[in-house]
């Protein structure tokens, strides 16, 4: 086993992407995962860790809308990506229709989860407007929450869908 | 009334943007990284410790026990656990040196290039081997304690001669629960710094910061004002942040003192799993007399539990596990012995329903057996001897307040279509792969500590307004996800007649917060809730006294009050202590009195499907129903029921930690199963309220009564589906499998 110096100089590379809509450019070692680049790096904490090996979801940010877990991705392999957090899902001080029900129905109680939790139900949404109880259910499975027993969380995601729905908007 | 609505919760906003600051999302400059190296061995004596030359050691901060500048022991209730270990190891996670350093990959690879030379002793590693003394290790050789670190002994009636008499079936079986891992999503973490000036400061994820601060000051030897402890945003805790942060503290401080840096330490997934506390592995024999239209007249409980490697809150534990063992029957002779032993496991501690959920598995299950033996139906054999108002408990404690569990139990088997679903399903069974299954348990649950507990904890809360009429809360109780802020405020704005929005809950830091208790054993809504309300109170009654102000005057009237009163006197604040009430009563050598000021109760269903191909085991509908007293919050309640039900189904048939030389062989989340969305059942829940005295506006308890019920009610749906008596769990496919094949 070597030792790997993350932050040595000579082993850093160049990255750009787009968080939450800026465009970020940075310098990263290749070891360096795309959660730590976020909570570390460019201070966007939102996002959790749980288990860094790709169990829990509380890593769950959209790759070009698609959830990933962060903790399992390598920062130099989202090259000129599009990643969106939690930090980017209210519009200024306007809630995004899954965070207003969230709060509303009592889906985050420790908000550990939440994040995660909260991105891959908007990838979900995004794909599937209205989608079933048992969908819900599929898409939010690799997001663990040990608090809510999920009832509350399920509940919120329909509340959003129904929300978005009659708005007419884009999740 | 704010109290009974659906206010969102103070914190939710944070928690939904990302913006609640959690141990890990804090930074601070110049901040080091700590790791623990850790026994590997269960039990020995340390011979040496091996730094390897390949790492320059120089640019690390090491710590071992020979730094602590105080006393090297965690206090609780004893003072046997080190904070490191010196010279003896007693369990494969024992922490035994420190290592600080800027660079975390880089502390990774010096973490592996220490050995700790151990002599191996031979350990204990079950409840069996503990009891047969096969080694001692824990307690005076020759003692009476030897591997005991506490005993029970609970007596009402005359057993003996109930198990005698002619007109009496007996039973009896051995019942057995499995370790269960907390498993918060967010693992256990804490800062630290230090300085001559200030002594310690740690911040971190923890439930308790009062026994925090009780554990640093020896630890450093330090007064009361030097140590600080603040408690951050904390994801989770269930028990699992109650005791164990204290260590975890004392290390990061001891690691920030030597290398006068702030260090943070945050555990890994399997670290966190490994090394901090589970949920006791408990044993529990259980006799029964029973008359033959189903009187229960005798009860003989033998009740055991594993307490790991040091004696940490397993007395207590062991207290609640045997107080609940009886149920919530009226059973006239009733004997509990319990012990809690010693093994060379890594402490088990504190988890949601603390020792309950292992006692009342074992009777719950063992009813429906008796039904099943005496062809009685379980629902009628329970309502036949479910406790009521005047009766007593098996510690002697008459039930002053009214209490209906039949009528719980009705409404949840309505809400259940119980009885529909078992004819259909006994039917339907025989031609089918796939088997179906209902059952149900009942039970009660204890709210605040056990016995004098509350009387000797004499918590303090305190209340402050400020020049425009805020008020804030000052208490140690955390919010750990169940809502103690919102709960608070609800509580503040009702008894005030203010706006829910002028009240704050401070964060607690015991430099600003009276010590209001730990946050566990269903405590905080009506014991500490309870003391927030006549703190508010008394501050208005302060403003009233001046001739300022009087009830319900309205916010503006009540800031122009506070305004000038603070501007008079300085400041504004009333605090309130916890007074035994007069009826409570308590005898800690006899075990007998008033063990709870009061009991929440329920009734709980579960259904099941076992799929006979594959041995799948599937809980697919659940209904949790109770009576809980006045419901603070519908949503903030129905989400601490369904949150407690799913860790219930977990721990019944999911979540299984596998032992290797006392060690957690499956420390991660691909191989240690918790229910995820797709596991678990729609979770209806039905509150029944029966206001109680004890608590503000008539609240009980809530937090860990679902913790009771869905593991023996799964089991009897299982027994049920298959007509087998499964009497352990974690109940998984390849135990269905044995117990089919037998
Ligand atoms: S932290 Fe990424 S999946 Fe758990
Ligand atoms: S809200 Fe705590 S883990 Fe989901």
């Amino acid at each position: 086993m070597e030792a790997v110096v993350s932050d040595a100089p000579e082993t850093l590379m160049a990255l750009t992407l787009t968080v939450n809509g800026d465009r970020v450019r940075v310098a990263v070692s290749p070891t360096r995962t795309l959660l730590e680049l976020l909570r570390y790096d460019l201070g966007l904490t939102g996002t959790k860790q749980g288990c860094d090996k790709g169990d829990c979801g509380a890593c769950t940010v959209l790759l070009d809308g698609r959830p990933v877990n962060a903790c399992i991705t390598l920062a130099l392999s989202v090259e000129g990506a599009r990643v969106d957090t939690v930090e980017g899902l209210a519009d200024g001080p306007r809630l995004h229709p899954l965070q207003d029900a969230f709060v509303r129905l009592g889906a985050a109680q420790c908000g550990f989860c939440t994040s995660g939790v909260l991105l891959s139900a908007k990838a979900l949404l995004a794909e599937n407007p209205a989608p079933a109880r048992l969908q819900i259910k599929q898409a939010l499975s690799g997001n663990l929450c040990r608090c809510t027993g999920y009832t509350k969380i399920l509940d919120a995601v329909e509340d959003a869908a129904r929300a978005l729905c009659s708005k007419g908007q884009q999740p | 009334m704010i109290v009974g609505t659906k206010i969102p919760r103070k914190e939710g906003l944070q928690k939904v943007t990302g913006a609640a600051r959690y141990v890990d999302d804090i930074v601070f400059p110049d901040m080091l990284h700590g790791v623990t190296v850790r026994s590997t061995a269960p039990r020995g004596k340390i011979k040496a410790i091996h730094f390897a030359p390949s790492i320059r050691w120089n640019e690390f901060t090491v710590i071992t026990a020979k730094d602590i500048p105080g006393k090297n022991y965690v206090a609780l209730i004893t003072y046997d656990q080190p904070f490191l270990a010196d010279t003896v190891i007693n369990h494969p996670e024992e922490p035994v040196v420190l290592l600080a350093h800027h660079d975390k990959h880089v502390l990774e690879e010096a973490r592996r290039a220490v050995t700790i030379e151990v002599e191996a002793l031979p350990p204990v590693l079950t409840i069996e081997e503990s009891l047969a003394k096969t080694q001692i290790v824990w307690g005076q050789d020759n003692s009476p304690h030897e591997n005991i670190f506490k005993e029970y002994t609970v007596v009402k009636g005359d057993v003996a001669a109930a198990f005698a008499r002619q007109d009496v079936s007996l039973f009896e079986a051995e019942y057995a629960t499995g370790a269960q891992e907390q498993l918060y999503i967010e693992n256990n973490g804490m800062i630290a710094t230090y300085s001559a000036q200030d002594g310690v400061t740690v911040w971190g994820s923890m439930q308790c910061p009062y026994y925090v601060h009780k554990g640093l000051l020896p630890l450093f030897a330090l007064g009361d004002d030097k140590v600080r402890v603040i408690q951050t945003e904390t994801g989770g805790g269930f028990g699992g942040k109650e005791e164990y942060p204290t260590l975890l503290a004392g290390h990061a401080a001891l690691l920030a003192m030597k290398a006068g840096k702030p260090v943070k330490m945050i555990y890994d997934r399997q670290e966190d799993m490994a090394a901090t506390t589970k949920r006791h592995p408990s044993k529990t024999r259980v006799k029964s007399a029973v008359t033959k239209d189903g009187d229960l007249v005798g009860l003989d409980i033998d009740f055991v539990i594993d307490g790991g490697a040091y004696n940490t809150l397993s007395p207590v534990v062991l207290s609640r596990g045997t107080i609940h063992s009886a149920g919530p029957y009226h059973t006239p002779n009733v004997r509990v012995h319990s012990r809690a032993v010693a093994t060379n496991s890594p402490p088990h501690g504190a988890f949601r329903g603390f020792g309950a959920p292992q006692s009342i598995f074992a009777l719950e299950r063992h009813l429906d057996e008796v039904a099943r033996k005496m062809a009685l139906d379980p629902v009628a054999l329970r309502k036949r001897n479910f406790i009521r108002q005047g009766e007593t408990t098996a510690t002697s404690q008459t039930i002053r307040e009214p209490v209906d569990l039949a009528a719980v139990l009705d409404k949840a088997l309505a809400a259940a279509d119980y009885d529909a679903k078992k004819k259909r399903f006994l039917a339907m069974n025989p031609s089918s792969v796939v088997k179906r299954g209902i059952g149900f348990a009942t039970f009660m649950h204890g709210a605040g500590f056990t016995g004098s507990g509350e009387k000797t904890l004499a918590s303090v809360v305190g209340v402050e307004a400020l020049a425009n009429g805020h008020v804030r809360v000052l208490a140690a109780s955390t919010e750990i996800g169940q809502g103690t802020n919102t709960v608070f405020a609800q509580i503040v704005s009702d008894t005030l007649a203010l706006p829910y929005d002028m009240i704050d809950v401070a964060q607690p830091d015991t430099r600003d917060v009276p010590n209001s208790g730990p946050t566990v054993a269903s405590r905080t809504c009506m014991v500490v809730g309870k003391l927030v309300q006549s703190a508010a109170i008394g501050l208005e009654q302060t403003l009233v006294n001046a001739g300022d102000y009087k009830h319900g005057a309205g916010a503006d009237a009540f800031a122009a009050a506070c305004a000038k009163y603070i501007a008079k006197h300085g400041s504004l604040k009333c605090y309130s202590q916890y007074q035994q009430p007069a009826n409570v009563e308590w005898d800690d050598k006899k075990y007998q009195g008033d063990a709870y000021a009061t009991y929440a109760w329920a009734a709980y269903v579960a259904e099941v499907s076992v799929d006979m191909a594959t041995y799948e085991i599937r809980c697919d509908d659940f209904v949790a129903a109770q009576e809980i007293g006045r419901v603070v919050h519908p949503v903030l309640a129905e989400g601490q029921i369904e949150g407690g039900v799913a860790q219930g189904i977990g721990y019944a048939i999911y979540e299984k930690v596998v032992w290797k030389e006392g060690r957690m062989a499956n420390g991660q989340m691909t191989n240690y199963i918790m229910p995820t969305s797709a596991d678990a059942p729609p979770i209806r829940v039905l509150f029944d309220e029966q206001p109680s005295p004890h608590g503000p506006f008539g609240a009980k308890g809530i937090g860990e009564l679902p913790m009771d019920g869905p593991a023996p009610a799964i089991l009897n749906a299982i027994a049920m589906a298959l007509d087998v008596s499964p009497r352990a769990i974690p109940f998984l496919p390849e135990d269905l499998m044995a117990l089919v094949k037998k």
